[in-house]
């Protein structure tokens, strides 16, 4: 919503500075965008005479101009407008002025080797129009030496707000003025209207065609004949507030409703009388209807717009924009003014629907004042009247005009529970009425009362809204800020649930491992979501922003694996990433999954990446992966006691060097491994690349216990000892089985067991791996003898073969 | 001069002479070995009178002890330099460098390490931490929140969708957190205190814009709430966060849905050089939008409006994260570029608490 103090002060007696309205109407909720002052931008712009206009010796278009701008002797301009001549009066620019249009400071200049001191100005370079023929023309009795602006009357700001969209009631400079006027600002000036006496009947009808449930389409419309009209340019003064606020003036009438638009928020539309039928008719469009509007362009109308029509067809989409057959234009004698109200959401629907952005539809699909549908029709006919002469019908109205009154129960104290502001009963009061509320005190009870709002906020609609026009208008700088103080005088508890705080120690343990965070779109492209378990319809987007951000995400590795390719283009090929981040397995509310995942590229290995002195980092694989992933189920605290890692994971990891994590075959948490060759090459990615997701709630929680007591330790008192084996086995056999069969022999004595070599080659059969793992015995009671041991050993031997087919390698 | 002085003066002169352990060895065996010199002339002890034997046994040991002594001088030196020796030949070049260690190489993105500030914050002041889905349901995304449909704040939103369904609803992305104010409020009983930190979306990209964003929104509800407290809590937020002493805030009314009176919230703040220092200079940035909670959304979350009260607010994660740590443009947040993340990210053990500061 834009208009200039000029107009504001139309409406608004009022002594108060520039600087005052300006912080006045942001500290009462209509934010300030933006203020232009023109005096400001222009002020350095003189008015001056071209004593002398000689050609150019130069230059045939050129002109050489004594210029007089009041400093004494003329200066030397060069000017290349065809209308520089002697004796005209102009704008001119000293050195050193800004020259808006080209956001430059004129400099001194040498122009085909004749000096130029200043420049003549066209209306473009000072951003008044798009007049960039020749320079300004001005009229004979301009006095030389004084400031453009003065003169011209240029010196009218123009204040922008950012109305907020309850207020449909600012729409208008009018409203504006009222809540100023409220906050003390000066007297809202009473612009009473009389209507206009009609001298003839209106002889063209209107019928509201509607359905009783489509009444509320368009409750009331208004509309009066005006004839024998001259409608040329408009005044001056009006031409200059419509393009002051950027609108371009068209003619009388159309100005007319522009103006009344943006003075009172009040829409109107004009047709030319003789262009439309007698009887007009205000009904749904028909599927298929076509119009050409007031903007060129032809809009395919359908049943859900409301529309004015006559029996050639629409002339007019009701309250967005006009039709061009029956607009007014110069050769228009009769005009027949239309003011209605229409139904809101009707209006934004089709606006929306045909892409058609008007001044109209901000203000109808708001909700204009019904009350002032008839007064807005009275008003344009005396501006009609005085601008361009002729005789007015009587006004007809077809509908009526429905204000119900709506009544809000108060207490003065509501202000205070809401707010906390202590206020003065009577300054509350005076505030309501000052924005035209009517307070009627309740008899039986002081702090109460009952308030009408007015036709035009229609927004207010209890306690709540009446709290907050007092208090934006008392001003919210007046609350004081009181402490929020717990709820009690405790250590704070602890807050974070299992998953908020699993979430936060995955980010921490990922990073630790080297891995840098990142956060990647939740959506991916419907291939990706395909290749990696989703896709599902019911998570594609409708209205994606970009097609290969249109579903939902099924795991974070599509978003790390294009990252990694990204970095990699860019020449950083070893790089370790990580994401904890939400992925989505449905659309229901318990769909959404927190998953942690991690990608490593090239040599990014914990330990280092790429050449070194030490030895040169080797490519990452899948026992990177499972590393990173015991290392965060350990920095988790994740009893893994009960964790299988199983062989195998899904399609698209490497299917011979990936693993899954699982508490049993239904406690899947996640998997880990280096890629399936055929999706990265699907992705376009390229490795070396390993990485693991795990779904964070999958992990079971851990149980409460009573106390923090950690169990009691138990030190040994003697020397453990260890014992290797080295077994030969089917090549298909997995190592953890060896060291579970290693480990059951003996529960009591034997306390680790792990994997040192692993061996296959020359003194090997086909087909078969060496595998060397050392044993630890703890003794508890007393040391072993060597026949204990031997003992043990021979179990161990022969419970790894019964359970594996190892035989010991001889 | 005497055998036993030529055999001393022999017998150091061969110890002075060892340029090792090995052949002081052989030095001390030739003397104190079982054939050495000294051990034979002790040998020849019993073989003489006891006068003889008194004198010239005392000599002897004499004789002994003092090339004993000299053999103990002389290993220590040699052992000495037989460990310089080594020492020397073991130096290395310490200004080889290292690799870098892991955790000095991986990061926090600061979008996390803001969520942890913000439950630093909070938590201290009493607030638990809610969460919601990210795929909602208009009613709860819109509708319980006062947007009327079809109203123009409802469009404001630039709302993602998907398909509608067989019933003719359809499922869309939460545009802000305000959805699990909702779930909160429907859920649990008053006084709540939570703040609800979150992903959201809006079909909208530019410079300041990204489909996606993050959120945090915070709820106050019980019997006396109101715009002071408010305003108090968002002042030791703002002085909490950004680690000011003082900040400068001021409110002005606005308009949402759910909120009535609405305020929204510029901070004082000056820009020098593509830095932003706040409780400073003459500009007001705008960070944050607030209010009472409408009596219709207490209502819509089964909540009496005359018996209980209080306040929200919500702000951009990824916003005050730019404004604390200095990234000129939000669209880098989410494009995994190494180079940005490590030189934005923070380091994995700068946890931020009150105790130990926010930041580092």
């Amino acid at each position: 919503m834009k208009f200039t103090l000029s107009w504001l002060k139309d409406h608004l007696d009022t002594t108060a500075s520039l600087d005052e309205i300006v912080e006045t109407l942001t500290r009462i909720g209509l934010e300030v965008e933006h203020v232009l002052d023109p005096a400001d931008q222009l002020k350095d712009f003189l008015v001056a005479r071209i004593v002398e206009a000689k050609q150019h010796p130069d230059a045939d278009r050129l002109r050489v101009c004594m210029v007089d701008f009041g400093s004494g002797a003329p200066v030397q301009v060069v000017c290349g407008a065809p209308n520089a001549r002697t004796g005209l009066k102009s704008v001119f620019a000293a050195p050193g002025t800004f020259i808006p249009s080209k956001k430059i400071t004129l400099g001194k200049g040498v122009i085909r080797g004749v000096e130029s001191l200043g420049m003549l100005c066209s209306a473009a370079e000072l951003e008044l129009s798009e007049d960039h023929d020749g320079i300004i023309e001005l009229p004979e009795d301009a006095p030389v030496g004084a400031r453009y602006v003065d003169f011209a009357g240029l010196g009218d700001p123009v204040i922008e707000i950012n109305l907020t969209p309850n207020r449909a009631d600012a729409t208008g400079v009018h409203g504006i003025a009222r809540d100023l006027a409220a906050a003390g600002l000066g007297k809202l000036k009473d612009h009473a209207i009389k209507p206009v006496a009609g001298v003839f009947p209106c002889p063209v009808g209107v019928t509201l065609d509607f359905s009783r449930e489509d009444a509320h389409l368009a409750p009331a419309f208004a509309l009066r004949l005006v004839r024998g009209v001259r409608n040329g340019p408009s005044p001056a003064w009006l031409q200059k507030r419509l393009t002051s606020i950027g609108l371009r003036p068209i003619n009388t009438l159309v100005d007319i409703t522009n103006y009344l638009t943006f003075d009172r928020g009040r829409p109107l539309h004009v047709f030319d009388a003789k262009k439309v039928a007698r009887s007009l008719v205000v009904r749904r469009a028909r599927n298929g209807e076509e119009i050409v509007a007031l903007d060129g362009k032809t809009y395919r109308l359908d049943d859900s717009a409301v529309v004015i029509a006559d029996d050639k067809g629409v002339e007019s989409i009701a309250g967005i924009m006009g039709g061009e057959a029956s607009g007014c234009d110069e050769t228009t004698t009769d005009v027949l003014i239309e003011s209605a109200l229409w139904d809101p959401l009707t209006i934004a629907r089709t606006g929306r629907h045909l892409g058609i952005v008007t001044d109209a539809r901000y203000r109808f699909e708001r909700g204009v004042d019904p009350a002032f549908c008839i007064p807005g029709a009275e008003l344009a006919t005396h501006l009609v009247l005085e601008f361009c002469g002729g005789e007015a019908s009587e006004l007809i109205v077809a509908g009526s005009v429905e204000t119900p009154a709506h009544t809000i129960d108060f207490s003065w104290s509501e202000v205070r529970r809401l707010s906390g502001l202590e206020l003065d009963p009577s300054q509350m009061a005076g505030t309501l009425e000052k924005l035209g509320f009517d307070v009627l005190h309740q008899a039986t009870n002081a702090g109460r009362v009952f308030v009408r709002r007015p036709s035009w906020r229609a927004d207010v609609e209890g306690k709540a809204d009446l709290v907050e026009e007092i208090v934006r208008i008392a001003g919210v700088d007046r609350i004081t800020s009181t402490p929020l103080t717990r709820d009690n005088a405790s250590v704070p508890a602890p807050i974070l649930t299992v998953l908020q705080k699993r979430t936060r120690q995955a980010r921490r343990a990922l990073a630790s491992l080297g891995l840098v965070e990142a956060v990647t779109w939740s959506f991916v492209s419907h291939a990706r979501a395909e290749m990696f378990g989703g896709g599902a319809p019911e998570l594609a987007l409708a209205n994606p922003i970009a097609v290969d951000l249109s579903d939902m995400r099924p795991s974070l590795l599509p978003g790390l694996l294009a990252a990694t390719q990204r970095n990699a283009d860019r020449g950083i090929g070893d790089l370790a990433v990580f994401e904890v981040g939400q992925i989505f397995k449905g659309d229901g509310e318990n769909d959404q999954r927190m998953s942690a995942c991690a990608v490593r590229r090239g040599t990014a290995r914990a330990a280092g990446a790429g050449r070194h002195w030490s030895g040169v980092a080797r490519n990452v694989d899948v026992y990177d992966a499972k590393s990173d992933v015991l290392a965060l189920l350990g920095a988790l605290g994740v009893q893994v006691g009960g964790l299988q890692i199983v062989p195998g994971a899904p399609s698209w990891y490497h299917p011979g060097r990936s693993g899954t994590l699982q508490f049993g075959p239904k406690g899947v948490i996640g998997h880990f491994g280096e890629f399936h060759p055929r999706v990265l090459e699907q992705l376009d990615v390229s490795g070396p690349l390993c990485g693991f997701e795990i779904v964070l709630d999958a992990i079971p929680a851990p149980k409460p216990k009573p106390t923090k007591v950690k169990p009691k330790l138990d030190l040994a008192g003697l020397m453990p000892l260890e014992r290797d084996f080295a077994f030969v086995v089917d090549r298909g056999v997995p190592a953890a089985e060896i060291l579970k069969a290693a480990q059951a022999a003996d529960r009591a004595l034997i306390v680790s067991a792990d994997v040192f070599d692993v061996y296959q080659g020359s003194g090997i059969a086909e087909g078969k791996k060496s595998v060397a793992i050392s044993v630890v015995l703890q003794p508890r009671e007393k040391t072993l003898t060597d026949v204990e041991i031997e003992k043990i050993s021979e179990r161990i031997v022969a419970d790894v073969s019964k359970k594996t087919g190892a035989v010991l390698r001889g | 001069m005497s055998d036993l002085q030529k055999l001393e003066s022999e017998t150091l002169a061969a110890i002075a002479a060892s340029s090792d352990e090995a052949a002081l060895e052989a030095v001390r065996i030739g003397a104190l070995g079982k054939k050495g010199t000294i051990s034979a002339l002790l040998a020849t002890l019993g073989k003489m009178s006891p006068d003889e034997r008194k004198t010239q046994g005392a000599a002897i040991n004499v004789l002994k002890d003092t090339v004993a002594t000299a053999l103990n001088a002389r290993r220590g030196v040699l052992k000495e330099a037989a460990l310089d020796a080594r020492l020397a030949s073991e130096t290395v070049d310490v200004t080889l460098p290292v690799r870098s260690a892991a955790i000095e190489t991986g990061r926090v993105h600061p979008i996390s390490q803001v969520m942890d500030e913000l439950t630093a914050i909070f938590a201290d002041m009493g607030f638990s931490i809610a969460e919601g889905p990210d795929v909602e349901s208009d009613d709860i995304n819109f509708t319980k929140l006062n947007f009327p449909e079809g109203h123009p704040a409802r469009e404001m939103h630039d709302t993602f969708f998907f398909q509608p369904k067989e019933d003719g609803t359809r499922k869309l992305l939460r545009t802000h957190t305000s959805p699990v104010q909702v779930r909160t409020m429907m859920n649990v009983k008053p006084p709540i205190r939570v703040i609800c930190p979150g992903r959201t979306y809006r079909c909208d990209s530019d410079q300041t814009h990204t489909p996606m964003f993050h959120q945090v929104e915070g709820l106050v509800i019980d019997k006396t709430a109101h715009l002071g407290q408010l305003k108090w809590v968002l002042e030791e937020f703002c002085k909490a966060f950004f680690e000011v002493p003082n900040v400068k805030m001021r409110f002005r009314p606005s308009f949402f849905p759910f909120t009535e009176p609405s305020m929204e919230v510029d901070i004082q703040c000056r820009r020098q050089g593509g830095e932003i220092r706040f409780g400073e200079g003459d500009d007001w940035l705008e960070i944050l939008g607030c209010g009472m909670v409408h009596p219709n959304v207490l209502r819509n979350c089964g909540i009496d409006p005359d018996e209980y009260q209080g306040f929200a607010w919500g702000m951009g994660i990824d916003r005050i994260a730019m404004l604390k740590y200095g990234m000129p443009d939000l669209r880098p947040f989410f494009e995994a570029d190494l180079r940005w993340l490590s030189h934005y990210g923070f380091r994995p053990l700068d946890l931020p608490s009150l105790a130990g500061g926010l930041s580092s």
